[in-house]
């Protein structure tokens, strides 16, 4: 078991035909093998990655043709809340959007968009998913991970790959690895990861990485509190960040005082999560969770 | 990114909503031509002088003066032009005030809060009013939230005609007040969404002796995703406001934010850029500064990337952390030691590469005869280089 995606997923991405859909869609090929489609309006009936696998004009379409039920969006940020809600309104079941830089209102409407449908949504602004030896959806580097039973919630690209290599170091695989995206608003929360890995079998453990700004991280450890058996490892990065500092990530600044990281991580531990302090103890805190 | 008061009032004003209006000057020269416009344009015959800076807490620190006539008014100017003003948002070293706005005086009765901003939790736009006007908001929240009264707006839906009416029965308002608030709120979201805002704040939104509803002052900041959509947004941009550095890094799509350390930092991606501060801050050093080189790093990212990080001169020694996904660490190494080389680096530079080709990357700068401090692990590159920033 994992979550969100396996061996049997079912991957078209949309905008294949781009320079940057096209090179990691390469690489989610031969990683699982699970890539059936892309999509670029007007270019339906081509194929793409040295055809490989067939282009379609719509979602719709690659829904009805090849039964794609996961979506990975490299669209450009003028089009892509148009390339969520399409993937939504052909019922793609997972949809990942990887684009940064899409206006927030239009994510705000977006957001509410799906969640009338019956889809659930990754992003944007995020490395996508990858889970060891099955799936890759996503940009995420498929080599540094490998399989186990820690499940890895992270606001970041990079340093997920960081705690992942951490992970292996102290000989720890992972179930399921989730990059959700640094913007303000994004599709699937921490909460609602949590509950999936609780609810997977095979996860053991989750890390959480966070960062400053904004009250996800917060809301996650609150719920974790009464609801959540596994160990929950967290970490939120930015303690040293100035307030009111955009801080690369849209979302990641500090507007209130309980945004900072020393108030996120002091609110985590009273409700009983394992607080990482340094970044560099990822690893080795979560193999002494699991002793 | 942020703009002028003088910038947002005009944007109000072109939605319709009622501003305290005046002219805004650059140079001394043209002082009392725009007191005597102020006057003309506006019956004024007193005045208020406001510094044009991209900083709260301008009156508190001297940047906005009241002036009875025209020859206090035009004293006022000769003060607040040119001087450095200091706020709590500004820093210690302050901020020249290249712009004052001579504006018109007006009879205050009473002063609102007014704001519209996103809640990231509820994931919808919220407009909230408050009846303790002109003060700090944030203190507000913080002794008497139940002072402040939300409306959430639906996607899509805008702000309806019952909420703004709710927004202004809070505030106390009837009869004519009442009125133009609700036509003031819907207007003042529809600016909001039309523009992109990520806040608009009116603090404070005043009721004149004439019972008049006016923005008093105006804050408005835009989402920097959407300023594509925007072209005559992206233009009232002041580069005077921004940190020299940080304009040249955008240049070439860095990420850089100056702080006030001694260690240099460059890493790939926003979450490892701060943690690899929160780290050398562990061991007893201090950021420098925070810099993103982002996905696409090569050769050039890493040499430009250098240069900035150099022109600060507090900067001591510099720590290279890059996890190699999709960029590939060999091109790193061969983009630092030409870097190194054409730069003539005069400071210690500790270097951690991981990931995608790491171990390539290793040998080249092994091989290389640059001097190079090389790390193994994110705690030893951050222990290394705090080492080396002491010296």
């Amino acid at each position: 078991m994992s979550i969100l995606v396996n061996k049997d997923s079912k991957i078209i991405v949309q905008g294949i035909t781009g320079s940057e859909g096209s090179f990691h869609a390469t690489q989610c090929l031969e990683y699982g093998k699970n890539v059936v489609g892309g999509v670029t309006p007007g270019k339906g009936g081509q194929t793409a990655l040295d055809g490989a696998v067939p282009v379609f004009n719509s979602c719709q379409e690659a829904r009805e043709k090849v039964g794609a039920n996961v979506s990975l969006i490299f669209v450009p940020p003028p089009f892509a809340a148009d390339a969520i809600m399409e993937a939504a309104a052909a019922g793609i079941e997972l949809i990942v959007c990887i684009t940064e830089g899409i206006p927030v209102a239009q994510m705000v409407e977006v957001k509410a968009y799906v969640a009338t449908t019956g889809s659930r949504f990754i992003g944007p602004n995020c490395p996508g998913i990858l889970t060891p030896g099955e799936a890759k959806v996503g940009i995420m580097p498929g080599f540094i991970a490998k399989r186990g039973s820690v499940g890895v919630i992270s606001k970041s690209g990079t340093l997920t790959y960081e705690a992942v290599h951490q992970l292996c170091a102290e000989g720890l695989g992972q179930s399921t690895c989730i990059g959700i995206g640094g913007d303000p608003i994004i599709g699937t929360t921490m909460l609602d990861l949590l509950k999936m890995f609780e609810a997977d079998p095979e996860t053991d453990a989750v890390v959480m990485i966070g960062e400053i700004g904004g009250s996800m991280e917060i809301e996650a450890a609150q719920f974790a509190k009464d609801h959540i058996t596994k160990p929950v490892i967290g970490f939120i990065a930015g303690q040293t960040a100035p307030p009111g500092r955009r801080m690369g990530h849209a979302g990641a600044i500090v507007s209130g005082a309980d945004e900072s990281a020393a108030a996120k991580k002091k609110l985590m531990a009273e409700c009983g999560l394992i607080v990482v302090e340094s970044p560099a103890d990822i690893g080795r805190t979560v193999k002494a969770a699991l002793k | 990114m942020k703009i002028h008061e003088y910038q947002a009032k005009g944007l109000l004003k072109g939605y319709g909503i009622p501003i305290q209006d005046g002219v805004t000057i650059e140079d001394l020269a043209q002082a009392e031509a725009a007191i005597d416009a102020v006057n003309k344009e506006h019956g004024a015959e007193q005045y208020v002088i406001k510094a044009q800076i991209h900083a709260g807490g301008r009156g508190k620190g001297g940047g906005v003066k009241f002036s009875s006539s025209r020859e206090a008014a035009l004293e006022n100017i000769k003060k607040i032009l040119g001087m450095t003003l200091v706020t709590h948002q500004t820093g210690a070293e302050g901020r020249l005030v290249k712009k004052v706005m001579v504006g018109e005086a007006l009879d205050i009765k009473q002063e609102f809060y007014a704001a519209i901003t996103l809640d990231r939790s509820k994931g919808m736009d919220v407009f909230m009013v408050s009846s303790e006007g002109g003060m700090e908001i944030e203190e507000v929240a913080r002794t008497s939230p139940e002072k402040i009264i939300r409306e959430a707006i639906v996607p899509g839906f805008g702000l309806r005609g019952f909420q703004a009416r709710n927004l202004a029965a809070a505030l106390g308002l009837e009869g004519q007040a009442a009125k133009q608030a609700v036509g003031m709120f819907q207007k003042l979201y529809k600016l909001y969404r039309e523009l992109d805002c990520s806040i608009v704040e009116i603090n404070p939104l005043v009721v004149t002796e004439q019972g008049n509803l006016v923005a008093l002052d105006a804050k408005i900041n835009f989402d920097d995703n959407a300023l594509f959509l925007h072209p005559e947004i992206a233009q009232m941009r002041d580069l005077d406001e921004e940190d020299p550095a940080e304009v040249e890094a955008a240049k070439y799509h860095l990420n850089y934010i100056k702080l006030d350390g001694t260690v240099g930092c460059m890493v790939n991606g926003a979450g490892l850029a701060m943690s690899t501060m929160d780290i050398i801050k562990q061991v007893g050093g201090s950021p420098a500064n925070f810099l993103d080189v982002g996905g696409g790093a090569n050769v050039e990212t890493v040499k430009n990337g250098f240069r900035i990080i150099l022109s600060d001169p507090n900067v001591k020694a510099v720590l290279i952390n890059i996890f190699g996904g999709i960029v590939r660490c060999d091109r790193i190494a061969n983009g630092i030691i030409e870097a190194v080389k054409e730069l003539d680096l005069n400071v210690p530079v500790v270097v951690r590469l991981a990931g995608t080709n790491a171990d390539v990357a290793k040998e080249l700068l092994a091989k290389s005869d640059v001097s190079i401090i090389s790390a193994d692990s994110f705690e030893d590159a951050a222990q290394k280089v705090v080492h080396a920033a002491k010296g």
